[in-house]
């Protein structure tokens, strides 16, 4: 009988034994994708894997994972869990998970499985391979997750096709595709270090704390079972970059760049989420400030003092996502608030105590820039006048979110910020120093960017009239605008049976 | 800088060019001062209509819910065209008044400086 090997020497076996010089074509034709960013590779096999995971490993493990995922999902579904959250209005937090984050794991495996396909390394091919596969099941497991939601509240009903079409999504989606759409060693570097690595905290825990404190034990679950998967696709973001940095003096350069840039398309990604974790959840377990703080300043101060030998420093314009993190939430839900009548989700002013917590969490803020905002807003709602912008709003060139940030590190937190760029004899906005930066590096890239309300002019989205847009994001009339009177709440009233009409026709009875 | 590719030069492209727009011209325009009522808004003109309309129909039906907008004074408004003053002709049209396709135009109304005071 053959010996057993143990788990090291069956990675060894798996990562290094398997590949093969190829003699009917060269190398550069196998791998067309691993050289033209000008990344040098001297030699794969000091690729480490800290995990040494081994496919019969993997299959055995995540099969565990799921099975204990599945059961609790049909004792939620049984019990009726979805009547247990804190709030309807929690839901609406759930479908921007949906509608936007899910569709950046189906993304995340289509891109981790070109990338075990394009490196020639054996070792990361196949630490690509099961990420890739990773990637698959959080978008799988998140589907069958809220797909219980799905039969009571609206706007879960069709993600994948609202993330293709609609103006909020399109900040998500244009992050993904602008790293999809790079060579393979920019697509790692982006989604591996600067978004899982960097920011992946800052994405998690407000969903998934958010879930704990708000009584959805379903996502809870699903997000003990990615968890262990995520932890390992940071420590190997983590692994890349040392290794990538290590191979060739001249790779140094080249991925500062791209983790300056993939920074900040992330970050302005998590524009939506900080919206969500202050004003979205019911119950917040912390502010977006309090997040940044520790996920950011905090640890990420720390990983960059360590990466300093390798020569690496903080991602540039750090300072000024840090300057905004008392602004951003605030700054960001005022744009889902006044344009929600063409969301797949419902958005409503503050309740008190929402805007006490906020005045206790951004003491140098709030009252004073934000609170006169949702009173005034509270104000037209009472006199029957709820604010809904009628116009479209001004779109970021690159990051694609609404232009609605401010000259915070000018000291002008009440000016928005403006930034514009001449290519080609044409204009192109963009919102902040960042972006701009972004812009002007590719600009033959951006200017072919998916821009929606421009589409919508081009006519390209349906029609011309709000109704025709929607139609063709396949929103239904109820899925978005004010929450107060929505289907979700009144579904909710009754179901808890306070709802006013209901009780009235018992009284008839 | 432009962009490597591993196929020769990158395609040039622009998604929003003039000739997508059915005759139109995109213009952005902002109230300053006045953030309830949002981020610049977007919009697609003839060229040729008139600076007026702006003020008459266009600007009105964004800003009309805002508690400042019955008291804005169009005659002291002073106007920013792409980062620079401008003193619009009212009766002229918006590319004889130098609007171009994607041109940004903001405005301030002297004295009235958001809800409240605040910007807002």
């Amino acid at each position: 009988m053959a010996k057993k090997l143990n788990m090291r020497k069956r990675y060894e076996v798996l990562t290094r034994g398997l590949g093969w010089e190829p003699t009917y074509q060269p190398k550069e034709k196998v791998f067309p994708q691993e050289t033209y960013e000008g990344i040098k590779i001297v030699d794969w096999d000091k690729w480490e894997d800290p995990f040494r995971l081994t496919t019969d490993a993997y299959w055995k493990y995540q099969a565990e994972k799921d099975k204990k995922l599945y059961a609790v999902i049909d004792s939620f579904a049984q019990n009726n869990g979805h009547l247990n959250i804190t709030d309807a209005s929690y839901i609406n937090a759930l479908k921007i998970f949906i509608q936007g984050v899910s569709p950046l794991e189906y993304g995340a495996h289509r891109g981790y499985a070109n990338l075990a396909r394009q490196f020639s390394g054996e070792g990361a091919q196949l630490a690509c391979q099961m990420q890739s596969i990773d990637e698959l099941r959080h978008s799988q497991t998140q589907i069958h997750t809220l797909s219980h939601y799905n039969k009571h509240f609206t706007g879960l009903h069709d993600p994948f096709h609202m993330h293709d079409r609609v103006w909020y999504l399109s900040v998500p989606k244009s992050y993904f595709d602008d790293a999809r759409a790079s060579g393979p060693f920019e697509f790692i570097t982006s989604i591996s270090f600067a978004f899982e690595y960097i920011l992946t905290n800052l994405l998690f825990v407000p969903f998934m704390s958010g879930a704990a404190h708000n009584g959805d034990m379903a996502t809870v679950t699903f997000g003990f079972s990615a968890q262990s998967d995520e932890s390992r696709h940071m420590t190997l973001g983590l692994e890349i970059i040392k290794f990538i940095v290590e191979q060739h003096e001249d790779n140094l350069e080249i991925v500062q760049g791209w983790i300056d840039k993939h920074f900040w398309r992330a970050y302005r990604v998590l524009g939506l989420v900080s919206a969500m974790q202050d004003y979205m959840l019911p119950d917040s377990p912390m502010s977006w400030k309090e997040a940044w703080d520790i996920y950011f300043v905090d640890n990420c101060g720390a990983l960059f003092n360590d990466l300093g030998r390798y020569g690496l420093r903080m991602p540039k314009f750090h300072e000024q996502a840090t300057v905004e993190a008392e602004h951003l939430s605030h700054q960001v839900y005022t744009v889902l608030y006044q344009f929600s009548n063409a969301a797949g989700f419902q958005t409503t002013v503050p309740t008190k105590e929402k805007m006490d917590w906020l005045s206790e969490k951004y003491p140098n803020t709030f009252d004073k820039y934000y609170r006169p905002r949702w009173e005034m807003y509270a104000q037209m709602e009472k006199e029957g006048k709820r604010y809904f912008n009628a116009g479209l709003p001004q779109i970021c060139q690159v990051c694609q979110v609404p232009m609605c940030f401010t000259e915070i590190s000018k000291g002008k937190p009440m000016d928005l910020s403006y930034r514009v760029s001449e290519f080609n004899s044409d204009k192109y906005h963009t919102c902040s120093d960042g972006c701009k930066e972004i812009f002007d590096h590719e600009p033959e890239k951006y200017t072919h960017a998916w821009i929606p309300p421009h589409q919508i002019f081009q006519g390209n989205c349906g029609g011309a009239e709000i109704s025709d847009v929607l139609k063709y994001y396949n929103f239904n009339p109820e899925d978005g605008g004010e929450y107060h009177g929505s289907a979700d709440e009144q579904m909710w009233k009754s179901a808890h049976g306070n709802n006013d009409n209901n009780s009235d026709a018992k009284e008839s009875v | 800088m432009s962009v490597k590719t591993n196929f020769g030069e990158y395609p040039v492209g622009n998604k929003d060019a003039i000739e997508n727009f059915h005759g139109n011209q995109l213009v952005y325009i902002a109230w300053d001062n006045h953030l309830a009522i949002g981020p610049a808004n977007v919009f697609a003109f003839p060229p040729e209509m008139s600076f007026s309309t702006l003020t008459e129909e266009v600007i009105p039906n964004i800003i009309g819910a805002h508690p400042d907008f019955e008291c804005v004074d169009w005659t002291t408004a002073t106007w920013v065209l792409d980062g620079e003053p401008l003193s619009p002709n009212m009766g002229e049209s918006l590319i004889e008044n130098g609007v171009g396709h994607k041109s940004l135009l903001r405005f301030k109304t002297p004295g009235l400086n958001g809800y409240q005071g605040t910007g807002n």
